[in-house]
């Protein structure tokens, strides 16, 4: 198990090495916006995962 | 002679253009149609039931706008011959790509687990046990890869597609009044208001018919069954026509529940057969085996776009042209996927109805991600060449994904503050 651990944690480190120079460049204004998009759907997707909690409660 | 020269010139031409059609067809028919996976049917199910025909044109409007997704996703994958998740990597970088890399591996996951739900459920109408359905569905969606070839498991694959027309024949059957369907199905209007019932039902019917995992599916097949920049005209036919499928699909089970189980409290496809058994047997069973084949293909596609996906990152051998042997992970990755997946569905007590309806609602929240990448993407001469996007083209994309982050708000309110909308 710890090996498994080992060679896959070695694996995501030479995928983030082989993709650490993005061929797009953003800059940091359309960056941040990307990111607060994807915050934001997270933050709606918690929304329905609260509204889907309490349905199951309720029923 | 003159003439029949020509016309058996224009024969022979069209044969040929059709040849190379039926070589070509495959990832966009089957796409739209997987779309129409479990979840999707409970959607159109238990649209019809609450609200007769009032959705059916808004199923219209979505017609454009997934062949408008979708088509994007042609260009790129038979311009780069990459896979969506190893496109995001590189164009992006690794924390763009592990962000899009989980949020489609638990949309995927989640998905699938509605796709055992829908199996299970109508395969109980025929009293087989879930367990014994659930073994069955999984031995059957890996044993489809096993051939070793792309093409034998797409052409297994149509023949499912096919068969998911099977809702045409049952709405004929319900005699449904067409001009009650053209009068409150055709013209737009919301006639129950706008609630946080109907913003629901509305993110669950668009996010039955766009989703993300359409856009690595397609774009992966794409890539796998060896398209190239010269196909690209022929796959946006198959796009297209995928498109109406999937539409005339969603329209006639809408129609079936809208006509013979309007105003009844159901809260999925399978219930709506069971209760349409007594009616008429032959639109039952038509419902059951139709969310049996929904079910199947979506959790065949679905399944294959995470092993993909990861593939393509972690540089496994991935491509439905090899055998276990020779990809190994590709494999047992998309078997790990399923089996948890119908294990979920057999947990006691599991609110397993809500799962299906709520996951719908959680994919179109966060499509509008997958297709801003999509869009910057093809905007990227120097990756896409010709095939970028024009103007028009990035002004639908965009009034796309601002419609959906509008109605995911609005519907996010309308959870949290339901008597604003009453």
């Amino acid at each position: 198990m710890r090996n498994i651990l080992r060679v896959s944690i070695e694996k995501i480190r030479e995928i983030n090495h082989r993709y650490s120079k993005p061929r797009i460049r953003m800059s940091r204004g359309v960056r941040f916006a990307l990111l607060m998009l994807r915050l934001y759907l997270i933050f709606l997707v918690l929304i329905l995962a609260y509204k889907f909690a309490t349905m199951t409660v309720l029923k | 002679m003159n003439f029949v020269s020509l016309l058996y010139y224009k024969y022979r031409r069209f044969a040929k253009m059709l040849s190379i059609f039926a070589m070509i067809l495959g990832p966009g028919i089957i796409v739209m149609v997987a779309d129409n996976d479990a979840g999707g049917i409970t959607t159109y199910a238990v649209t019809g039931a609450k609200f007769g025909y009032g959705f059916i044109w808004i199923m219209f409007l979505l017609l454009p706008v997934a062949y408008v997704c979708q088509e994007m996703t042609v260009r790129l994958g038979a311009v780069t011959k990459r896979g969506h998740a190893e496109a995001i990597f590189d164009a992006f970088g690794s924390f763009w790509g592990w962000f899009s890399l989980t949020d489609l591996t638990l949309t995927d996951w989640l998905t699938t687990v509605t796709e055992f739900i829908g199996m299970t459920a109508a395969l109980s109408i025929f009293n087989i046990p879930p367990p014994l359905t659930v073994i069955g569905a999984i031995i059957l969606i890996m044993a489809m890869v096993m051939s070793g070839r792309y093409w034998t498991w797409e052409k297994i694959v149509l023949v499912f597609c096919v068969l998911n027309l099977i809702y045409i024949p049952a709405a004929i059957l319900v005699n449904p009044p067409v001009l009650a369907i053209l009068r409150e199905g055709v013209i737009p209007g919301f006639p129950f208001g706008l609630n946080n019932l109907v913003f629901f039902f509305l993110m669950a019917n668009i996010g039955t018919t766009i989703a993300p995992w359409m856009i690595f599916f397609q774009q992966s097949a794409i890539v796998d069954k060896g398209l190239r920049e010269k196909d690209i005209r022929w796959e946006r036919m198959d796009t297209a026509i995928g498109s109406c499928f999937t539409i005339v699909v969603g329209v006639f089970i809408i129609i079936v529940t809208g006509t013979l189980l309007r105003g009844v409290n159901i809260e999925s496809a399978a219930e709506a057969a069971v209760l349409l058994m007594p009616i008429n047997k032959y639109v039952g069973t038509f419902m059951a085996i139709g969310l049996f084949d929904a079910g199947l293909l979506g959790a065949v596609c679905i399944s294959l776009t995470s092993s993909w996906a990861f593939g393509e990152v972690f540089g496994w051998a991935h491509s439905l042209n090899q055998k276990i042997g020779q990809a190994p992970w590709f494999f047992i990755f998309r078997l790990v996927i399923v089996v948890a997946a119908g294990t979920v569905v057999l947990i006691p007590g599991a609110p397993l109805i809500l799962i299906t309806l709520f996951v719908q609602v959680i994919a179109v929240t966060l499509l509008p991600a997958a297709l801003t990448f999509l869009v910057l993407l093809l905007n990227q001469e120097d990756l896409v060449g010709r095939y970028k996007n024009t103007l028009l083209q990035n002004i639908l994309a965009s009034v796309i994904v601002g419609a959906i982050i509008i109605l995911s708000t609005l519907y996010g309110v309308s959870a949290l503050f339901p008597e604003l909308f009453k």
